[in-house]
C-alpha cells in the first residue's frame, strides 16, 4: 500500500472530493453539488472528471463504496455512495500540511494574501 | 426531494455516443451514474445557449477524461504485463528474439529495396525524367550516335529539354599522386535537364560545350571534400585533367550523383564535328525531361515517328533503328530488381513464420494461463479488459522485438547494401532513416496485432468458470487443431524458403562453374589509361607499352605480360560490325564482334588456347598487312567449313586477314552471351580508335599476384611519372565479382531459410510437447489398458508425420510457383529442380523427426498411475 505522501500533491479534483465526503457519505451528484457550493460555483466537476477521479481514488484506497444506504424514501438504488477511508483522511491531512507549509514559506518571503 | 429517477430516454443519444469513447469496463461501472449526472445538468441548464454550452463542454471533457482513463488502464496493463512476462523470461526472450529477427530481416530488406527501387531519385520532378536509347534488333538499349541524338533533339516536341553524356574517366595530375577519376562528359543541356543547381559556382554554358573551348570542370561534393578539403575558394582554380588545364566552375550538391554513384566530376562533352559523321558510332546516352502534360506513351510514339523518318533518310546506317524511352527510375536491370524482390519475399516469409510461431506460443501460454484468466473473470474483470490486456501484452512484446529488430537491421545492412547496384544516379548508401523507421514501426504494429489478436480473442471467449475446473482436458481439440494448422503453415513457408534458397544456391554454383574460357589464377591486372593529346601519337603509346612490358617481364616470377583494350568481363561493349563480303555493314544486322587491340603475350597471360596460327605480333605494324586473330565462334559463324587462316573480312573500316584462331572467352561475363571475338595487333590502330587504345595490363606470375603490384607501379611511374594507375586487382577478383551479388543473395536467402527452418522446428516441437502433456491422462489410460511403448511412440510420430506432410505438400507447390516467378535469377536451373526439392523435403522430414523426439520420449515415459492420480 502507498504512503499518503506518495500521492502528493493531490490533483485538485481529488482534494475537493475528499473534502466533500469528509463528514458524510455522498453519491456522485451530491459530491458535484457540494464542491460547487463550497467553492462558490468556481469548480464544477464534470461527470467524466468526477468518475475518473473516483475510480483512481478507489484504486488507491482513498475511498470505498459503501453498502450502508440512507432511508429508502431518500434513496435511488442506482446511486453509489462513497465514504472516505482512514487512508483517505490521512492523505487529505498530508495535503493540508503540505499546503500550509507552502503558505508559511510564501509569507516568510513577503507574499501575504491580498485580503489579509 | 426531487425525484432522482432519471430514465435512459432522458439522456440525449449525443451523450450516449460520447460515452462510447470510454473503455467498456469504465462505462459499465460508471456509465449509468454519468448519464444521470448529465441528464440532471441538462434539466438545470437555462435555455438553448445553456444546453449548447453544456454539450460543447461535455465533448471536451469526455475527450480529455476518456483519454486519461485509457491511459490509466494502459499503465496498469503495462505494469501487469511487465510482471507476468518477467515471470516467464524464457517465453519473453524467445518471443522478442523471434520478432526481432522477423522485423529486422524485413526492415533491412525494405531499406535496400526502397533505396534501389522505390524512393524517387534526388532530382526535381523525377517522374518527368526519361532515358533515351536507340533500339536496334539485337540491342533494345543501344547508346546513341551523336548525329542521331542531335536529330532527335531537333525534331522532337515532347521534351522540355534534352541532354546527353558519356562516362569518361580522366587522369588528374598535380594533386598528389596522379589519379584516375570516374567522370562524365556532359552536354551543356544535361545538368539543366536534370534540374539541379550547383552548390556553388555555375553550370556549363553552351559556349563551353564547343570543341576548342577552354577546359572547364564541375566537381562533385565528395570530390570537393576529399581532394580539396572543402576549399571555399575552389571555383576558379585550375586542374590538370588528361593534360588539359581546366578551370573549376562549380561544385554540385552533396546528394547529386550522375550517371552513377561513383561519378566524381563532370566536364563538357564538346563533341567535335567529326563525331557527328558516323551514325553507327554509338557512345552517348540521352536524357530528356518530358513537357508537362506529355505522357511517356506520347513521347514514345513521337520518337518512333522521328526514328522512322531518320531511317528513311539514312536507310543504311539507321537500318531498323527505333527509339527506346524509359523512365529514369525504371532503368535498373531486371536482374537487380529480381534479386531485391526475391529478398523482400523471403523476408516476408520469415516474418510470417515468426508471427505464426508467436501466435502458437501465445496460444499455448493462453491455455496454460486459463486458470489465471478464469480467476480474474471471477473477481470481475470483463472480457474486454482481458482481451485488452492481452493485446497490450502482444504489442509490448512486438515493440520490444521491433526495437531490437531495428538493431538487427542495422547489423545486416552492410551485407544487404552490397546488393545495391552502383549504376544508380544516387549518392550515398541505404540507411536506417525516418522512412525506414516508420516502416519498421508499422510492421511491428501489424505484427503485434497479427499474432496477438487471434489468441487474445480466442482466450477472451474461453475465459469462463470452466477454466477453474482444471484437469488435463483444458485446451481442448479446437485449439490443438488451430495450433496444428499454424505449424503446418510454418512448415509450408519454410519449404518455400528452403527450396528457393536451394535453387539460388544451385544457380550460383552453376554460374561459378561456368568456364570463362581463360584462366584467372596468378594474374594481376591494372589500368593505365593513356590520356590524349599526350599519347595521341602511335609512337608515344608504343614507347610506353614497350618500356613497361619489358621491365615487367623482367620482374622475378613474371611469366608473361600484355596490354589489351579491355580485359574480359570489365567492359560490356566494344563491339564492331563484321562484313565478310564487303556489305551488310549495319550493326543492326547482328553481325558484330567484340574488338580488342592487344600486345603479344595476351593469350599466354590469360592462357586462352590459340588453336591455329599465331597471335598479334610486334612485327604487325601500320606498314604491314592488317591482320586479325578471331575466335572459334567467329569461324563457326562465318566460315562453317572451318578454314579461317588466310581469309579476309571487313572490320573496323579496313580489310583484315585472319592469321590465328583462339578459343572463345566470355567477354561480357559469366552469365551473358558474348559476341565472337576479334583481336587486332596494337600497332595497327591507325589512330581512329581512341576508345580501344590498350589500357589494361595483365601479368601472369608464379608468385602471389597481389605482391607484385608495388613493383609494377614503380615501373609505370618510371616510364611516366604523371601516369595514374587504377583498378589494381587480380583477374580472379574480376571473375569473382561476376557472382558477387548472387553470392550475397544466396547467403541472405540461405540465412533466411535457416532461420525459418529453425523456427518451424521450434514450432513442431512446441506443438507436440503440448499435445503430449495435454494428453498425458489419455496416454496413461492407454498404457493402463495395455498399450505398448511402440504404440504410444507411433501415436506421437503419426501426429508429427501428418503435420509435416500437410505442410510439405502445399509448400512444395508454392515453392514451384516461387521458382517460376524468379526463373530469371536461376541461370538455367529449372524451377522443379528435383535435387533441391528432394533435399528440402528430406530436411523437413528430418526436422519433424528431430522435433518430435523429446515429446515422444516423454509420452513413452508417461506413468499411468501418476497421470491418473494428477486428476
Amino acid at each position: 500500500m502507498d504512503k499518503p505522501e506518495d500521492l502528493l500533491p493531490l490533483p485538485s479534483a481529488t482534494f475537493h472530493i475528499l473534502m466533500a465526503v469528509a463528514d458524510e457519505d455522498r453519491h456522485g451528484y451530491a459530491i458535484i453539488q457540494d464542491v460547487a457550493a463550497r467553492t462558490g460555483g468556481e469548480l464544477k466537476l464534470s461527470a467524466g472528471t468526477l468518475y475518473r477521479s473516483i475510480q483512481r481514488m478507489l484504486e488507491h484506497g482513498l475511498l470505498v463504496e459503501t453498502r450502508d444506504r440512507p432511508a429508502p424514501e431518500l434513496d435511488d438504488e442506482r446511486r453509489r455512495y462513497y465514504r472516505i477511508t482512514p487512508f483517505g483522511a490521512a492523505t487529505a491531512r498530508a495535503e493540508v500540511t503540505r499546503l500550509s507549509q507552502l503558505v508559511k514559506l510564501a509569507r516568510a518571503r513577503g507574499f501575504a494574501p491580498e485580503r489579509a | 426531494m426531487p425525484s432522482y429517477n432519471v430514465k435512459r430516454y432522458d439522456v440525449p443519444s449525443y451523450y450516449q455516443s460520447l460515452l462510447l469513447l470510454y473503455p467498456a469496463s469504465f462505462r459499465a461501472e460508471y456509465g449509468e451514474e454519468m448519464r444521470a449526472v448529465f441528464a440532471r445538468r441538462q434539466r438545470n441548464a437555462s435555455g438553448l445557449p445553456g444546453v449548447a454550452w453544456l454539450w460543447f463542454a461535455a465533448l471536451f471533457e469526455t475527450l480529455w477524461n476518456a483519454a486519461a482513463v485509457h491511459w490509466d488502464i494502459l499503465r496498469q496493463d503495462l505494469r501487469y504485463t511487465a510482471r507476468t512476462l518477467g515471470r516467464t523470461p524464457g517465453f519473453t526472450l524467445t518471443a522478442i528474439l523471434v520478432i526481432a529477427l522477423g522485423v529486422g530481416a524485413n526492415t533491412a530488406a525494405f531499406s535496400v529495396t526502397d533505396f534501389v527501387l522505390i524512393r524517387p531519385l534526388a532530382f526535381p520532378r523525377p517522374d518527368r525524367l526519361v532515358k533515351l536509347w536507340e533500339n536496334v534488333p539485337s540491342y533494345s538499349r543501344m547508346e546513341l550516335s551523336p548525329a542521331n541524338y542531335r536529330d532527335w533533339k531537333r525534331m522532337s516536341k515532347s521534351f522540355e529539354s534534352m541532354g546527353a553524356f558519356t562516362t569518361q574517366p580522366v587522369n588528374l595530375v598535380g594533386q598528389g599522386e596522379p589519379e584516375r577519376i570516374d567522370a562524365a562528359a556532359v552536354t551543356a543541356g544535361l545538368l539543366p535537364t536534370l534540374g539541379v543547381q550547383p552548390l556553388m559556382g555555375r553550370l556549363f554554358t553552351a559556349a563551353e560545350d564547343q570543341p576548342g573551348a577552354a577546359g572547364t570542370v564541375i566537381l562533385s561534393y565528395r570530390m570537393w571534400q576529399s581532394e580539396f578539403g572543402a576549399d571555399a575558394g575552389i571555383v576558379g582554380r585550375r586542374l590538370n585533367l588528361d593534360g588539359v588545364p581546366s578551370t573549376v566552375i562549380g561544385v554540385m550538391p552533396r546528394e547529386f550523383s550522375f550517371p552513377v554513384s561513383d561519378t566524381r566530376l563532370w566536364i563538357p562533352a564538346a563533341l567535335p564535328e567529326v563525331l557527328y559523321q558516323d551514325r553507327n558510332n554509338n557512345f552517348i546516352e540521352g536524357v530528356g525531361r518530358l513537357k508537362p502534360g506529355i505522357s511517356l506513351q506520347q513521347a514514345r510514339a513521337e520518337m518512333n515517328v522521328i526514328a522512322g523518318q531518320l531511317e528513311r533518310q539514312y536507310p543504311k546506317e539507321n537500318f531498323r533503328t527505333s527509339a527506346t524511352i524509359n523512365r529514369m527510375r525504371d532503368e535498373l536491370s531486371q536482374k537487380s530488381r529480381g534479386l531485391l524482390w526475391a529478398l523482400s519475399g523471403a523476408a516476408i516469409c520469415v516474418l510470417l513464420i515468426a508471427c505464426t510461431n508467436l501466435a502458437n506460443l501465445l496460444l499455448a501460454r493462453g491455455i496454460a494461463r486459463q486458470k489465471e484468466l478464469a480467476v480474474r473473470t471471477a473477481i470481475g474483470a470483463g472480457r474486454e479488459r482481458l482481451v485488452r490486456q492481452m493485446i497490450t501484452e502482444s504489442l509490448l512484446l512486438a515493440f520490444a522485438g521491433g526495437g531490437l529488430g531495428v538493431l538487427v537491421a542495422m547489423a545486416a545492412l552492410p551485407l544487404m547494401a552490397r546488393l545495391v547496384p552502383n549504376t544508380l544516379p544516387m549518392a550515398g548508401m541505404p540507411a536506417i532513416d525516418a522512412r525506414v523507421l516508420l516502416f519498421a514501426g508499422l510492421l511491428t504494429l501489424v505484427t503485434g496485432i497479427a499474432f496477438g489478436v487471434g489468441p487474445a480473442w480466442r482466450m477472451g471467449r474461453g475465459a469462463d468458470l470452466s477454466g477453474l475446473r482444471g484437469g488435463s482436458r483444458a485446451g481442448g481439440g479446437r485449439k490443438e487443431r488451430l495450433r496444428s494448422a499454424l505449424v503446418m503453415a510454418e512448415i509450408m513457408a519454410s519449404v518455400v524458403l528452403l527450396v528457393s534458397a536451394g535453387m539460388l544456391m544451385r544457380a550460383l554454383w552453376r554460374v561459378q562453374a561456368t568456364a570463362p574460357g581463360f584462366r584467372a589464377d596468378g594474374v594481376l591486372t591494372m589500368r593505365t589509361a593513356l590520356p590524349t593529346p599526350k599519347y595521341a601519337a602511335d609512337a608515344a603509346r608504343e614507347r610506353f607499352y614497350a618500356s613497361v612490358l619489358s621491365e615487367v617481364r623482367r620482374l622475378p616470377g613474371v611469366e608473361s605480360a600484355a596490354y589489351t583494350s579491355f580485359l574480359p568481363m570489365t567492359m560490356g561493349g566494344g563491339i564492331w560490325p563484321v562484313s565478310i563480303k564487303g556489305e551488310n555493314l549495319e550493326r543492326a544486322g547482328g553481325d558484330v564482334a567484340s574488338m580488342r587491340f592487344t600486345t603479344p603475350g595476351f593469350f599466354k597471360t590469360l592462357r586462352i588456347p590459340l588453336l591455329q596460327g599465331r597471335e598479334p605480333a610486334d612485327s604487325d605494324t601500320s606498314s604491314t598487312p592488317l591482320v586479325a586473330v578471331v575466335s572459334q565462334s567467329f569461324v563457326r559463324k562465318y566460315w562453317p567449313d572451318g578454314n579461317a587462316i588466310g581469309r579476309h573480312f571487313l572490320f573496323a573500316f579496313s580489310d583484315r586477314v585472319v592469321v590465328g584462331v583462339a578459343a572463345d572467352i566470355r567477354v561480357r561475363g559469366l552469365e551473358q552471351d558474348s559476341e565472337p571475338q576479334v583481336y587486332l595487333p596494337y600497332k595497327q590502330q591507325g589512330g581512329n580508335f581512341s576508345f580501344y587504345v590498350p589500357k589494361d595490363l595483365a601479368i601472369l606470375t608464379t608468385g602471389t599476384p597481389e605482391a607484385l603490384a608495388p613493383a609494377v607501379q614503380r615501373i609505370i611511374r618510371a616510364a611516366d611519372p604523371e601516369q595514374p594507375v587504377s583498378n589494381v586487382r587480380t583477374m580472379a577478383k574480376i571473375v569473382e565479382e561476376q557472382t558477387a551479388s548472387r553470392t550475397v543473395q544466396a547467403r541472405l536467402l540461405g540465412g533466411f531459410a535457416a532461420l525459418a527452418f529453425l523456427l518451424a522446428a521450434v514450432g513442431i516441437h512446441g506443438l507436440l510437447s503440448f499435445a503430449v502433456s495435454q494428453r498425458s491422462r489419455e496416454i496413461g489410460v492407454r498404457v493402463a489398458l495395455g498399450a505398448k511403448p511402440r504404440d504410444i511412440l507411433g501415436m506421437v510420430l503419426r501426429q508429427a508425420a501428418f503435420v509435416a506432410v500437410a505442410g510439405v505438400v502445399p509448400g512444395a507447390i508454392l515453392a514451384y510457383q516461387a521458382g517460376l516467378a524468379m526463373q530469371a535469377l536461376l541461370a538455367g536451373v529449372k524451377p522443379n529442380d528435383p535435387p533441391t526439392f528432394l533435399a528440402a523435403a528430406a530436411l523437413c522430414v528430418a526436422m519433424t523427426l528431430f522435433g518430435s523426439l523429446l515429446p515422444a520420449w516423454r509420452a513413452v515415459r508417461v506413468d499411468p498411475i501418476t497421470a491418473l492420480r494428477a486428476e
